[in-house]
């Protein structure tokens, strides 16, 4: 109960008009937000669906698998989310410590035996029952929530305007440990997702411009060194010639992109309707109800579904970019920030790469692709945002 | 943004959050612009790509229609064979690509590993034959002579041979009934060419890849109506190549079948006379060149006289048209075309060109009525006749006295034709042609048919050539350089021919008129020429283009098309004429040079008419010719270095109309012995199921015409006698 602060104060009501009261938490969630989520994990069910019915290998002969599977993980993640609004972004503030500890765990386990590879990226830990985690994706909320407290803390207490270049480096320090990890699996994916993070973090936090700039300066030469010291395995280095070069070997390196974009470019205006795309019932497209669920949207529901998929996406963001301005601290804002840049560049670098500009990475569209971990942490996003909107103070 | 704390929300903060804001959407706008693009810009382009990735074709070969003969014997049809073929889809989705099932394969079938490892192979620029040039779907034929031993080993350890078929399939079978080959006529098939599907591609009947296309012969003209449409099946198949629905589909058409005018037994009576007749002269020694005579090639028409329609047609050397089914080898090839092969491909029938010697005098016959000679008016028939210092014998050196031109055909008076010839060239002018000379005989040869094709439906006829003004004019332009290099004014006599053919190889000189008249010099007719013009002259002046090709009948027998003979022109003559010149060609064949080989012959109920023809051929031995007639049927046979043309062909001829009217030697005539009293008219039956109603064929028995024993003595006196009127090689025809 210790979350919700406002409640502390109210006078006594009935849970039914504790709720629909006018300061109540239920009229202060941002519903465009909560509804676009869902929008885009239901949208989600049914393309994994298509993608899957006819996957009989990875289905185990059973069309709904993935289907149910995809409504279960939204489930969870939406209970998820009614946890993190409960807890509170304030109350998790101070759980940072334990949940930082656990995530770096969780990534260290999955370079132990425990740890599996899938798709080039050993990023996965086999829990048993068909179930897998990917613990990179929680390192994300935990660097969000673990750098917002150390940056906002003096910001938020008084003490500074911005968080000096001390903050910044320790904050800095926080992230890098699990980004050394991760990039031993390595799951490169997520460490350019986790970069994007940081910046966003730092920006929001209103630290020096010249850490922002290294930050990316070092984010280049990070990229030129792995790329010059052959640390980039083949898989990776061919993922980015055939993003060069599309039309490079559509039989191998480059047939990913290609069917990609045969698949999402055949769909036209309107598609060819759900479960009736060639492309799609064919399993041309590799990884389809993962990292390539934009293309069954491209094919079967066209310019119009996949367009709608963006507006979706567009409204979340939007909403969260909304809630970090609004907040009146710099923990909220710091924390919505990193969100956004968490949501908007994977977004984009997953439809990118659909759509064939930008290099193939091992990436899930938020809330649409199939995958229990990512699901599960951008529920917890989403609740994030919530409870820096309901928290902030109501002003007349 | 009224509410922003003294703690936080500083101006920097502030704009950064816009900036990031400002990021994200323009990032969403270029994904935006980025599926705009892809979907609705090049949207029908990826549609496209689409339909290519998901839509495999296979082709099932429609069955190719037999060639019948004229009561519905197959003279080509298809057999089943056990092909073997290998799936690439299948073999390439194993570890080693299928090694090891092709080794053991090639095990089964004897052949090595390699082999058949080549020939599962895909062809590209780089790959050498053999290799598969055609859809990579498409199972790959290994053998089409596989055992049903081997088949049955194959099927029965499918799980040892995955991706292997052995399936019975159709494959071209030429079946000579009766041992007719008739291998030139029927032509054959060889696998259809890159340059022929990429100009076929946008018309309406394209080829397959697995196409086989006819080369030569009635497989040839007729490929279109034999190749039938092949079907396709259209399969949407998955990433793998696995099939997850069928798309729309096209029916295979069985190709039609086509009837011809050949009766397969005339065609084996043919066939063997010619061969024995060839035998035969080979026996004979030729005087002239003091050996044998080597009769090194051959060809017979017979044709339907009313109609041009071809009963039999046939030259030798043949070859087994079979050797082309299923690939022809290098060997086989080399032994086809080889230099040393005597070329036997070749139509001689409508390929080989000759003097026709002696059977052109009826154009010359008619040529001098047209010039204005009476018929039966009386030109002196010497034994030699002078033109220009030169001398022309006659072939005997033996006169006749003054003779009609009618007598001159009938005893083949050459002396006649020169003076006629020498006349008409005198009166065109000489050396120096009046403009508007009249060139009778040569224009008349042009009427009736000589230097064009004849229009046969067989594909590569020669023209032949009628040596006219015009011709000269341009043999010597394109000739003259080497005659003049070459020419000696006292050199041999080569050397003497191509000075003067130098100095006036343009001009038509006496000596050239004079020996045009009687068929020798550059005159080359082909045997079908000559069939149609005593086709005509038979049917009364009609020229018929020859077919071979009866009717188009579909394979369920329901659409039927009779190709309907066609005229390309009338002989120059008038009725009476023709009267004329017939009453003389059956004066040769009761009194004149044939009438030697037509002892015994009922000339009141089926008067026959023949021309015989002996030409000289430079540096070779003779071109033996033998035209005949009667009111149904032509038939024209040539032998090259044979010997003359009642000598060499003459007996050929007669066993042939002896089994078409069913005659023993003595002229008594079976017609339950009778291949042919009358042209076939009615058209075979085809059923709806596709198969044909054909009588049973025997082969042809040579002794069959031969007169009981009793009487056989008598005939060959008789033979005896007329041989030596004839004095071996001694007549010219």
């Amino acid at each position: 109960m210790a979350g919700f602060s406002v409640q502390r104060y109210a006078p006594e009501r009935s849970t039914f008009a504790k709720l629909t009261a006018r300061d109540s938490v239920l009229r202060r969630l941002d519903w465009w937000l909560l509804l676009s989520a869902l929008a885009l994990s239901f949208i989600g069910s049914l393309l994994v669906w298509s993608a899957t019915r006819n996957r009989t290998q990875l289905n185990q002969g059973d069309p709904y698998y993935f289907l149910i599977r995809h409504a279960m993980n939204t489930g969870i993640g939406f209970g998820l989310m009614i946890g993190t609004i409960w807890l509170g972004h304030r109350t998790l503030r101070g759980a940072v410590p334990v949940l930082y500890g656990l995530s770096v765990v969780l990534i260290l386990a999955v370079l132990t035996p425990l740890g599996a590879t899938v798709n080039g990226a050993h990023a996965w830990i086999i829990i048993g029952g068909g179930f897998s985690l990917q613990p990179s994706e929680f390192t994300k909320i935990t660097i969000i929530l673990g750098m917002a407290m150390i940056l906002a803390s003096r910001v938020d207490a008084g003490d500074q305007l911005h968080p000096d270049h001390r903050t910044v480096m320790k904050s800095l320090g926080l992230a890098a440990l699990p980004i050394l990890i991760i990039m031993m699996m390595p799951d490169l994916g997520s460490v350019m997702v986790i970069v994007i993070i940081i910046l966003g973090v730092l920006l929001a936090s209103g630290a020096s411009n010249r850490w922002v700039l290294g930050l990316i300066g070092a984010g280049v030469a990070g990229a030129v060194a792995v790329a010059a010291l052959g640390l980039l395995d083949e898989y990776q280095i061919n993922r980015f010639a055939a993003f060069a070069n599309p039309n490079l070997d559509p039989a191998g390196v480059g047939y990913n992109t290609n069917q990609a974009r045969i698949a999402i470019g055949s769909g036209g205006l309107t598609g060819t309707g759900l479960f009736k795309g060639s492309q799609t019932t064919g399993q041309f497209v590799p990884e389809q109800q993962t990292d390539f669920v934009f293309t069954v949207a491209g094919e079967e529901l066209g310019f119009v579904g996949a367009g709608l998929i963006l507006v979706l996406l567009g409204v979340v963001l939007w909403r969260a970019c909304r809630i970090a301005r609004e907040t009146t601290e710099l923990y909220g804002t710091v924390v919505a920030a990193g969100i956004i840049a968490w949501f908007g560049f994977q977004s984009f670098e997953n439809i990118g790469m659909t759509l064939g500009i930008m290099p193939v990475a091992g990436l899930p569209l938020p809330f649409v692709s199939y995958g229990g971990s990512s699901m599960f942490a951008v529920w917890v996003a989403i609740g994030l945002l919530q409870s820096i909107r309901v928290q902030r103070p109501i002003t007349a | 943004m009224s509410n922003i704390p003294e703690t936080g929300r500083t101006p920097r903060v502030q704009i950064r959050l816009i900036i990031i804001q400002v990021l994200v959407f323009s990032l969403l706008l270029t994904l935006g612009g980025r599926l705009w693009y892809l979907q609705i810009r090049n949207g029908q382009e990826y549609e496209d790509e689409a339909k290519n990735n998901h839509v495999q074709q296979v082709v099932q070969p429609a069955v190719r229609g037999a060639i019948l003969d004229a009561r519905g014997v197959p003279l080509a049809d298809n057999e089943t064979r056990l092909v073997v073929s290998a799936s690439r889809t299948d073999l390439t989705k194993m570890p080693d690509k299928g090694k090891a099932v092709l080794t053991r394969l090639a095990g089964v079938l004897g052949m090595k590993p390699q082999d058949v490892m080549d020939k599962v192979r895909l062809c590209d620029a780089k790959t050498p034959k053999p290799c598969w040039n055609g859809s990579p779907y498409q199972p790959i034929p290994v053998t089409d002579k596989a055992t049903t031993q081997q088949a049955l080993q194959i099927r029965e350890r499918s799980e040892d041979f995955p991706g292997i078929t052995a399936d019975p399939t159709a494959v071209r079978r030429y079946t000579s009934p009766g041992k007719a080959n008739t291998a030139q006529v029927l032509g054959y098939l060889s696998p259809v060419t890159d340059d022929e599907i990429t100009k076929a591609k946008d018309t309406d009947s394209p080829y397959l890849r697995s196409d086989m296309v006819g080369r030569s012969g009635l497989e040839r003209t007729y490929d279109k109506q034999l190749r039938g449409k092949a079907g396709v099946t259209r399969y949407e198949v998955d990433n793998l190549g696995r099939v997850i629905g069928q798309a729309q589909s096209d029916k295979a058409e069985p190709g039609s079948n086509i009837v011809t005018s050949i009766d397969a037994r005339v065609q084996a009576v043919a066939e063997y006379e010619l061969n024995h007749a060839m035998e035969e002269a080979r026996k004979e020694f030729d005087k002239n060149t003091n050996e044998n005579y080597k009769a090194d090639a051959g060809a017979v028409v017979v044709m339907e006289a009313k109609t041009g329609r071809v009963v039999a047609m046939a030259s030798l050397p043949n070859y087994d048209p079979n050797a082309w089914v299923g690939g022809i080898s290098a060997k086989d090839y080399q032994a086809l075309t080889g230099k040393d092969s005597n070329y036997p491909l070749l139509n001689r029938a409508i390929q080989g060109q000759a003097a026709p010697g002696s059977i052109f005098k009826v154009v010359s016959s008619a040529a001098a009525v047209r010039a204005g000679y009476s018929f039966n008016g009386s030109y002196p028939c010497p034994s030699s006749y002078s033109v220009g210092g030169q001398v022309f014998k006659n072939f005997e050196s033996q006169g006749h006295g003054n003779i009609t031109i009618g007598q001159a055909l009938e005893v083949s008076c050459d002396t006649v034709y020169y003076g006629l010839a020498h006349d008409q060239w005198l009166k065109d002018g000489g050396m120096k042609p009046k403009k508007d000379a009249a060139d009778w005989f040569y224009k008349t040869a042009h009427d009736f048919g000589l230097g064009s094709k004849t229009g046969i439906d067989l594909p590569s006829e020669v023209p032949g050539r009628v040596p006219d003004r015009q011709w000269k004019q341009r043999f010597w332009e394109a000739n003259k350089d080497a005659w003049c290099k070459h020419g000696k004014k006292d050199g041999d006599y080569v050397e003497k021919i191509e000075y003067e053919n130098c100095l006036e190889g343009n001009l038509m000189r006496a000596g050239d008129s004079v020996n045009y008249s009687i068929g020798q010099g550059d005159t080359l007719v082909t045997p079908v020429q000559m069939a149609t013009i005593y086709s005509a002259i038979s049917n009364g002046g009609t020229l018929y283009d020859p077919t071979v090709g009866k009717a188009v009948i579909s394979a369920d027998g329901k659409s039927v098309n009779e190709i309907k003979p066609k005229s390309h022109g009338k002989l120059p003559m008038s009725q009476a004429t023709r009267d004329d010149i017939d009453e003389a060609l059956a004066g040769v064949a009761t009194r004149g040079t044939a009438a030697w080989r037509f002892g015994g012959w009922p000339q009141k109920q089926i008067p026959m008419h023949a021309k015989t023809g002996t030409a000289e051929v430079y540096g070779k031995q003779t071109t033996s010719w033998f035209a005949t007639y009667t009111k149904d049927y032509s038939i024209v046979m040539t032998i090259s270095q044979g010997g003359t043309g009642s000598g060499a062909s003459g007996p050929a001829v007669r066993n042939i109309y002896d089994a078409l009217y069913g005659l023993d030697d003595a002229g008594n005539q079976d017609l339950k012995r009778a291949l042919l009293p009358e042209p076939q008219q009615a058209l075979p039956r085809i059923q709806a199921d596709g198969s044909i109603d054909a009588p049973k064929i025997e082969p042809y028995d040579p002794d069959s015409q031969k007169v009981p024993e009793k009487k056989t003595g008598e005939q060959q006196l008789a033979a005896a006698n007329t041989d030596n009127r004839g004095g071996g090689r001694g007549r010219r025809d």
